[in-house]
């Protein structure tokens, strides 16, 4: 594909290096600490279809994209999955399948194996009753997910377990640990849940508590120890909530720096969270990738640090964080220019410090956050 | 360093040219090392069945005006780092 549309600031922006494919909203379960669009169900029945999946691929691959991971959603619901792979592969991608394991069997691994799928990351996700069991102790419940784990490791592919970690699961880390230890995984994320999209609905019910966080720390740093003493190479990586940081994360290394996302209905994101900001982002069907990418508002809108505002603008940090995260801005503040409240020099850095104290109020169990479903997105569906 | 020694790349990663940044990367899980002219020219040597022997030789004849030891020392410090890094290991 050519540049067909030069622009003067295309000297200076970089290729993007990742692509994000999400493939479909539609997923099994409905985790109350899904990042999805609220009003995921808007898209229903409008996914792209094969062949507009595998020109997205051509035309990323073209501009320099390397990475590539397939989300959704459930990116197995796709039964295309394996043609895309399969295409991914010819161009030279690296592809990640980011997936609950749901919908994984012995043929499907095999499949995806033999398309040139690169790597699984399994999300062991609290409400998938697999986990929940083996969590609580059930050594029967998780058999099924031990066997997709090692069928996964004997097909040769690194294992990197994802562990969402809230309130409700983060005090049972060590037994977490512990399985993945068992599943023999070679690198584990505890993250704790970013709060966007439905996360976000169900802010004060998944915030843990600083105590919760510290021994999670502690039972983190007890393991690597123990790893370590067993000469075993298991990786654990812990991410802290934004809201327990006195820095912003540097969201998505800077916005449309090196990463875009495709959402199932084609609408180009610079982070599989903004559709949420109140402004317009760009669509596959309706321009090539790199017209969208060099040459978009949306794009273009909080590139480089002449959007900034202050304390930003005149912050030594800004090269390394990029002010922090549009759409925490935005859920916080209403104002996706202001600098990230998460960080403790924003003068609306008190909205956190609320957010923490209303969480600390908030007595609701697990089961009686609002879950991720057709049914509940509906009611966030522009009509 | 043992001459003999065959080096594999760590399962699941894969060296690979990019014509778009002009460079050799080394992909994994996602993420990507981007690779100098030296190190792609080394890493693109392993292959499982060449062992360091085999590379110091194809080495010295693509670049036969660096002095031998030089290269030796260079291409042994490398392979040390990238085992460190866990890029790289041997059986
Ligand atoms: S977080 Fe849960 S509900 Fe959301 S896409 Fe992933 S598995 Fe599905
Ligand atoms: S003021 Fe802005 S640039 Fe400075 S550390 Fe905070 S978020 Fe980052």
């Amino acid at each position: 594909m050519t540049d067909h549309t030069p622009s003067t600031q295309r000297h200076t922006i970089e290729a993007p290096l990742w692509l994000l494919a999400e493939l479909t909203y539609r997923c099994p379960l409905q985790c109350s600490y899904c990042s999805n669009p609220l009003d995921f169900a808007a898209t229903q029945g409008n996914e792209l279809t094969t062949e507009e999946w595998l020109d997205v691929l051509r035309q990323a691959r073209a501009m320099g994209a390397v990475q590539l991971g397939f989300s959704g959603g459930e990116p197995l619901v796709r039964r295309d999955l394996e043609t895309l792979v399969s295409e991914a592969r010819t161009l030279g991608f690296y592809s990640n399948l980011i997936t609950s394991g749901l919908g994984l069997d012995d043929a499907r691994i095999e499949a995806l194996r033999a398309a040139g799928l690169d790597h699984i990351q399994i999300s062991l996700q609290a409400s998938d009753p697999d986990v929940a069991g083996a969590v609580a102790g059930s050594r029967k419940a998780y058999d099924k997910k031990l066997a997709m784990a090692r069928a996964v490791k004997a097909a040769g592919y690194p294992m990197v377990l994802n562990v969402v970690l809230h309130r409700h699961n983060i005090d049972q880390l060590d037994a977490i640990i512990a399985l993945c230890a068992e599943l023999d995984a070679d690198a584990v994320e505890l993250a704790n849940c970013q709060l966007y999209g439905w996360a976000h609905l169900n802010r004060n019910g998944l915030l843990p508590s600083r105590e919760q966080l510290d021994a999670a720390e502690a039972t983190t740093a007890r393991w690597r120890e123990h790893l370590a003493n067993e000469g075993r190479d298991m990786q654990l990586l812990f991410v802290v909530p934004d809201y327990y940081a006195d820095r912003p994360k540097a969201c998505m290394g800077g916005w449309g720096s090196i990463f875009m996302s495709v959402a199932p209905d084609g609408a180009v994101l610079p982070c599989h969270s903004a559709r949420m900001l109140p402004m317009t982002f760009p669509n596959v069907r309706d321009d090539l990738l790199s017209s969208i990418w060099y040459d978009s508002d949306a794009f273009n809108r909080f590139r480089g640090e002449d959007w900034m505002p202050s304390p930003c603008r005149d912050c030594d940090e800004r090269h390394q964080d990029f002010g922090g995260c549009r759409c925490q801005a935005y859920l916080l503040t209403g104002d996706p220019t202001a600098t990230d409240p998460a960080c403790d020099l924003s003068p609306d850095h008190h909205l956190i410090e609320t957010a923490r104290r209303e969480a600390a109020e908030d007595q609701r169990s697990a089961s009686q956050l609002t879950p991720r479903n057709v049914h509940e997105s509906r009611v966030f569906c522009r009509a | 360093m043992n001459r003999d020694r065959i080096y594999r790349l760590r399962p699941g990663w894969r060296l690979q040219w990019e014509e778009a940044q002009g460079r050799h990367v080394l992909l994994y899980p996602e993420g990507m090392v981007k690779l100098n002219d030296s190190a792609g020219a080394i890493l693109s040597l392993i292959d499982g069945e060449r062992n360091v022997g085999d590379m110091l030789d194809e080495l010295q004849e693509r670049y036969p005006q660096a002095p031998a030891d030089e290269l030796q020392t260079d291409v042994h410090e490398f392979l040390d780092e990238a085992v460190q890094q866990g890029w790289i290991h041997h059986d």
